[in-house]
């Protein structure tokens, strides 16, 4: 299969699957509180209706807030066309690495932050200004994820990593592990799950990415969530396809390994959703201020990771 | 020729400048001319450039100090920041012809402009010792005068004394720097120089007067605290100069001497100059985040981005010393790359502060606000400023962190332990000082552009004069460009660092053109010309998708706010609110920031008041301490005023005996 092709492919699976993953989760949370739960189809019919009504703007809101969803739903889907969900063999994949994946998120983070600012209103401002700080902290941890990652493969490109861990070139290291608990903590705030945020309050206090989306309606409401549920997905697929690389379609590939490529896509994905609800289930969310502690330990993670590579070298 | 003939045009501006008197368009034509001026000289480095790598003809003038004749030279690190120093002075030319009628006085601006140019383009042109200092401060202390423009202001006052202070302190140290790297016979030409063998001891002092000298100017923490009072105190086209493009040309001076002149620097001053990189970058960028002032806060990003470029510099002088030539090639490429993209936005900024502030008087954060309806071309050209600055891709800022990241992360394959370590600390911080640079500018950005208005000024907000929004539009697009198209400017720049790393700075070959893969194919590549193909399908496949399967209707409505209806712009988020959370986490044992809530009694109708102070460690510990000794050791000279002739000439013989026994014992030795 050519690259070109596993690349259109990978850009519309991640889309057409994001809302199943969040329904599944969404289903496993309920089941796990004693609520039957809504089908793992309604999200898909959540957009559908959002797409259907009027989209209301205030008066004071200017261009970027009628900009901004399609920015911010644009550039985490193209984060999420670089990351090797079933085929390593994709067209994108050197045109970003992880640093350049954490900027993308970047910037959609950028653009949905300044959106809450733009209508003028206190709950926006308060958002924008805890996703900032949020960021600031997750966004150094990400990066010292990828520096150990870079240290212990040789390169920064995910495709390559993932090509390096299933060459057999890394057996059991302190320093994955450790890059691993790093990286769930960084998805978690990054997704705004709980312990850091909740996807589901409208409490005024807790709300950090719901503050910030808080004005929008109609199709402009249905990309932010839809930007939500491909930047799940997408840490789903590095999560997965880094530290659980076995089963992914390698280039060269015939339509059997690719087949086999979606199929154990398809089952990280639902491993890693059932584990985010039973883990979401389990414990209770955070005050904004201890958020620091939380995250300035998984930049200290990250840091270690590094530091045990030495560490393990010189022994 | 073309050069020379632009640098007399500066010259004979200037002098122009005074006579032009309180006719406006006189002013106009003279910062029209500059603008000619400039142009011919971004022309001229363009050209040398492209041309095949060396250096061009030495040109010897019989002008300066009767026995030393002034070198000139043209080579390729020189014509790239000719580049860079004239693309900005080109702007803020051209901005300056519709702002300089918003001044208060621009008779105390116009003759100094020029002669600042004048002073910047020389310094990159000098050859010796001499024309290099006698250059310097030109670009000083006009730059000094310019900051005097509005001298009835008396913080303005006491920044240019400290301004002037940092910059004597500055010069100082490179011309003792400069006279360690002549050695006893004198040879002040840079030729001589560079054949010229250092002791260990002297090369150490050579690098450490550079670094001091060219960092205080640059803005290296802690040397950096003249550099937020004095740039914005300058008219706002100065302050983009000043900000953009000043500190380059110090950064100019510190390669000139660590990569050209000096032979031999070893990697433990690479690991230095990178830490101290690294700490400029965080603290810059904290202190930065805490400012409500947009001109301050420009300035203090400054601050940030010097030491994201000095990290560059840092890693390259490491690399250079243990052999890894392409990697210092990558590095220093890096380094410069981030220079250029840095005078672009940061002039931008400067130049939209200038224009936010020409349209409403303020600039206050506080009372901002809105401003992205009242002046949509300039809140766009900030927006693409404020984006690029922060790091995002696919503009310019973006690629020059990631060559950064790059070279870091190759950092550990150093043999010395302090880099293996230090690598990741710096790494640390540089991911930190950019993730904390975006939350700065989305606070800056949101907090002016966006929201409503927060003053009547802000509510009756102008558009500002045609020339002064081409300008910003025109840099802001150099940003996209540059962001597009990295391995056009990464060929560029190789030519430039070949003959000071001794290797061509290559991206690998068996990608091709569009994609920037430093090291080698396998280990990380990007590409912002894809990368903005993509985005853009995909942001047009969104597009049409949802218009495909939704609705196009809007309606217009008030703010919902989770049900608060209110017309009170006081409610809105302010810098101060935004920044507090960054504050807690970051600044309350850095910067010793405490928060005090004064709450009246019950019954009492006084409001409820939340203070915060703020304590700049550098400033407290650092120079006010300077400020004490030397006040402790002034009052102690001070007494020797007031001796009998008696003890005066006691004195004197004392000294001539000391001298004498001095040269005895040189000589015995």
């Amino acid at each position: 299969m050519s690259a070109i092709l596993g690349q259109i492919g990978q850009i519309f699976l991640v889309v057409a699957l994001a809302p199943l993953i969040t329904g599944w989760v969404r289903l496993v949370k309920s089941r796990l509180q004693g609520r039957i739960g809504a089908s793992p189809l309604q999200p898909y019919r959540d957009i559908y209706r959002l797409l259907q009504k009027e989209a209301v703007v205030a008066h004071s809101a200017s261009w970027v807030f009628r900009t901004a969803p399609y920015v911010t739903f644009a550039a985490v889907w193209l984060a999420a066309a670089v990351i090797p969900t079933f085929t390593t063999n994709l067209f994108l994949a050197p045109a970003a690495d992880l640093i350049a994946l954490v900027a993308l998120l970047g910037v959609a983070r950028f653009w949905t932050a300044l959106a809450g600012m733009d209508v003028g209103t206190a709950f926006g401002g308060l958002g924008a200004s805890r996703e900032m700080m949020i960021a600031s902290l997750a966004e150094p941890a990400m990066l010292m994820v990828s520096f150990s990652l870079s240290l212990i493969s040789g390169t920064t490109s995910p495709a390559q990593i993932i090509a390096f861990i299933l060459g057999g070139g890394v057996g059991i290291e302190v320093s994955m592990g450790l890059s691993l608990a790093a990286l769930i903590m960084v998805a978690i705030a990054e997704n705004g799950r709980i312990p850091i945020d909740n996807p589901a309050t409208h409490l005024e206090l807790t709300m950090v990415h719901e503050a910030m989306v808080l004005e929008y309606s109609g199709r402009h409401l249905a990309l932010m969530e839809g930007a939500g549920m491909v930047r799940l997905t997408l840490f789903m697929a590095l999560i997965g396809g880094i530290f659980a690389p076995w089963g992914i379609a390698v280039p060269g590939a015939n339509a059997v390994g690719v087949v086999v490529g979606l199929a154990a896509f398809l089952a990280k994905c639902f491993v890693l959703a059932t584990g985010l609800a039973v883990f979401e289930t389990m414990i209770a969310k955070m005050r904004v201020f201890r958020y620091a502690a939380f995250l300035g330990g998984a930049l200290l993670l990250g840091l270690l990771a590094t530091v045990f590579l030495y560490v393990s070298e010189a022994v | 020729m073309l050069i020379a003939a632009a640098l007399s045009v500066f010259l004979a501006l200037a002098v122009l400048g005074v006579l032009a008197g309180d006719e406006m368009w006189r002013h106009r034509v003279i910062y029209a001319c500059c603008a000619l001026a400039c142009a011919a000289l971004l022309i001229g480095g363009l050209k040398h450039l492209g041309q095949t790598p060396g250096t061009g003809p030495a040109i010897i003038l019989p002008i300066g100090l009767p026995w030393m004749a002034a070198h000139f030279r043209l080579d390729n690190l020189s014509a790239l920041f000719m580049v860079i120093v004239n693309l900005g002075t080109l702007a803020a030319s051209v901005y300056g012809i519709g702002y300089c009628s918003h001044l208060p006085e621009p008779r105390r601006v116009t003759p100094f402009f020029p002669l600042f140019l004048f002073g910047m383009n020389a310094v990159l042109i000098a050859d010796d010792a001499f024309m290099f200092l006698v250059s310097w401060e030109f670009m000083s202390l006009a730059s000094w005068l310019l900051v005097l423009a509005d001298h009835k202001n008396p913080e303005n006052r006491s920044a240019a004394m400290v301004y002037l202070m940092m910059a004597a302190f500055g010069t100082f140290c490179l011309l003792t720097c400069f006279g360690l790297l002549a050695g006893p016979d004198g040879a002040y030409s840079f030729p001589a120089m560079r054949g010229s063998l250092l002791t260990p001891v002297t090369g150490f002092l050579v690098v450490l007067l550079a670094v001091l000298g060219a960092g205080s100017k640059a803005g290296l923490v802690p040397l950096h605290a003249w550099l937020p009072l004095a740039h914005p105190a300058a008219p706002s086209h100065v302050s983009a100069l000043m900000s953009g493009v000043m500190t380059k040309v110090a950064l100019y001076g510190l390669i000139r001497i660590l990569f050209d002149l000096h032979g031999h620097v070893s990697w433990g001053w690479g690991a230095a100059l990178m830490v101290i990189g690294g700490i400029t970058a965080v603290l810059g960028v904290l202190y930065a985040i805490l400012q409500d002032d947009l001109k301050k806060l420009l300035a203090y990003s400054t601050v940030e981005n010097i030491g994201v470029a000095v990290i560059g510099l840092g890693l390259a002088l490491a690399f250079k010393d243990s052999g890894e030539k392409a990697l210092a090639a990558l590095a220093l490429v890096a380094g410069l790359y981030h220079m250029i993209n840095h005078s672009i936005f940061k002039t931008l900024l400067f130049l939209s502060a200038g224009a936010v502030i020409t349209s409403t008087g303020e600039r206050d954060l506080g009372k901002l606000g809105g401003l992205l309806k009242r002046m949509p071309w300039t809140g766009a050209a900030t927006l693409v400023g404020a984006a690029a600055i922060s790091a995002l891709p696919p503009l310019n800022g973006f690629v020059s962190e990631w060559l950064i990241f790059q070279a870091l992360f190759k950092g550990p394959s150093l043999p010395h332990w302090a880099m293996k370590f230090g690598v990741p600390v710096v790494g640390a911080m540089l991911a930190l000082a950019a993730a904390l640079a975006a939350s700065c500018f989305v606070r800056a950005f949101g907090i002016a552009f966006l929201g409503r208005p927060r003053s009547k000024a802000a509510a009756q907000a102008e558009r500002v004069p045609l020339t002064m929004r081409w300008t910003m539009t025109v840099l802001a697009v150099l940003c996209i460009i540059l962001g597009a198209i990295p391995v056009t400017v990464t060929d560029a720049l190789s030519g430039v660092v070949q003959p000071l790393t001794g290797v061509h700075f290559a991206v690998s070959a068996d990608l091709g053109w569009p994609w920037l893969s430093p090291v080698s194919s396998t280990r990380g590549s990007y590409s912002g010309t894809v990368l903005v193909m993509t985005g853009l399908t995909l942001f047009v496949i969104s597009i049409l998708l949802v218009h495909r399967f939704g609705t196009t209707k809007v309606r217009r409505a008030d703010a919902w706010d989770c049900g608060h209806r209110e017309d009170i712009p006081e409610s809105q988020y302010t810098g101060q609110s935004f920044s507090q959370p960054l504050r807690r986490v970051f600044c309350s044992s850095l910067f010793a920031a405490r928060e005090t809530v004064e709450m009246p009694e019950p019954g009492d109708l006084a409001p409820a008041r939340l203070t915060v102070r703020v304590v700049d460690p550098i400033w407290r510990y650092l120079y006010l301490g300077i400020v004490r000794v030397v006040d402790v050791v002034a009052d102690q000279v001070n007494r020797m005023q007031f001796l009998t002739v008696r003890r005066y000439l006691l004195m004197m013989f004392a000294t001539l005996v000391f001298m004498l026994l001095v040269v005895a014992v040189r000589q015995q030795q």
